[in-house]
């Protein structure tokens, strides 16, 4: 600003120090400024807000798993209430929509993969399809193999 | 004004209309949208609505272009809230109307529909975006020879033609201004996947950075927007991948054998 004034000493124009500090060289610019609520406006930015919105969900499950083990830990008495708790109705719903979307979570994620990775095959590069492919049969089997120690394996 | 001594181009059976924001730093504090109504034509695209309007309508309309063909990236505009070249976009399929024209977004505007791209003029030098040699051999007498198959292994991000559409629609760049942003990384990605380049460590201490690829969070809507195929957006989770690869092995791995 400065400078500028230096610069061209004979300057008729009487300008406030606001006026200046924007440049007389160069006019203006419009910013726009961006609304608090930018994500709602487009459907690929609402999936993305809710995509990274899941992984808060992700956390409940996280804790969810370890107040389980701690219940565990705790003997028969504090498991069964552990069950009793996990399935009041309100636990169930917030587990219903922490499902949904964790399983957004994972797709989305599984998707994301072949953009990240580049796989060659005697000297051919894999498909993209092939590689989230990939990934999601490794999604099946090992959900497969939980659900088969969970559900199958009891006493 | 209408210029009643010329005689208008032939008249069309029908026309649309253009609702283009008008943006004067000497007048206006914000910007404003103003109609026209022009001829609407199977082969015209939104830039020759723009170009009806500034010869025939209102010669104080500013805006940028040159090519009229996808290959100068000058006119990239919001085109009825997404952003596109308006030389390839076309006015019929806009039809009925109206067409909203606006400047691309997350720029500030200098006038009409002409934005301020200096930002990315200042990011773009900094991953060297050039063939870099270690071994400082001049440009006389020197033959880099590359296989089809090496070319194909950067080629689509060569494609870029810096017409910042991935920048508008980069909500990041619009939130955080110093983000690099899609196209100077996919450029940087277009060098370090040339077989004849040997500049990628030196182009890492600028895009394994918070401002570099790790600003990013996978929108993808920089991919989405680009007119040529590029994929920012798959260059910069591709780089993502690279960059955690070698912080990884430099944690776990012996100096040797990085």
């Amino acid at each position: 600003m400065s400078e500028l004034a230096n610069a061209s000493p004979n300057r008729r124009e009487v300008s406030t120090p606001g006026e200046r500090a924007s440049g007389p060289a160069r006019p203006r610019t419009y910013r726009p400024r961006i609304s608090r609520l930018w994500w709602v406006h487009r459907r690929s930015y609402l999936l993305f807000a809710l995509r990274e919105l899941s992984s808060l969900f992700v956390a409940w499950f996280v804790v969810y798993l370890l107040l389980l083990v701690a219940a565990v830990h705790g003997g028969s008495g504090s498991y069964h209430a552990f069950l009793e708790w996990g399935s009041s109705p309100w636990l169930l719903v917030v587990n219903v929509v922490a499902l949904a979307f964790v399983v957004l979570h994972a797709i989305t994620w599984f998707n994301l993969a072949p953009q990240a990775m580049v796989i060659r095959l005697r000297g051919r590069r894999v498909p993209s399809r092939m590689v989230a492919a990939g990934h999601f049969a490794a999604w099946v089997v090992v959900s497969a193999v939980v659900a088969w120690i969970v559900l199958g394996a009891g006493p | 004004m209408p210029d009643t001594e010329r005689s208008l181009p032939e008249r069309a059976d029908s026309t649309i209309t253009m609702q283009v924001a008008r943006y004067r730093p000497d007048a206006d504090s914000a910007p404003t949208m103003q109609e026209y109504v022009v001829p609407m034509r199977e082969e015209w695209a939104v830039l020759d609505g723009l170009n009806y309007i500034k010869d025939w309508l209102d010669g104080t309309l500013s805006f940028r272009w040159s090519c009229r063909m996808g290959i100068c990236g000058s006119c990239g505009m919001t085109v009825n809230g997404d952003p596109a070249l308006t030389c390839g976009t076309f006015l019929t399929d806009y039809a009925p109307g109206p067409v909203r024209v606006e400047p691309l977004a997350n720029f500030p505007v200098i006038r009409d529909l002409v934005v301020d791209i200096d930002d990315f003029l200042r990011k773009l030098p900094a991953v060297q975006p050039w063939l870099v040699r270690d071994d400082e051999q001049g440009v006389d007498g020197v033959e880099f020879l590359q296989t089809p198959a090496e070319m194909d292994e950067y080629k689509q991000y060569s494609m870029c033609i810096n017409c910042m559409l991935c920048y508008a629609a980069c909500p990041v760049y619009g939130l955080e201004p110093d983000f690099l942003g899609p196209a100077a990384i996919a450029l940087a990605q277009r060098y370090n996947l040339d077989s004849r380049d040997q500049g990628a460590h030196r182009r890492m201490d600028v895009l394994a950075t918070a401002e570099g690829v790790w600003a990013c969070t996978y929108v993808g809507e920089c991919t989405t927007a680009c007119p040529k195929g590029v994929d920012p957006a798959g260059a910069i989770q591709r780089y993502k991948l690279t960059a955690a690869t070698r912080t990884l092995r430099s944690l776990l791995l012996p100096r040797g054998s990085r």
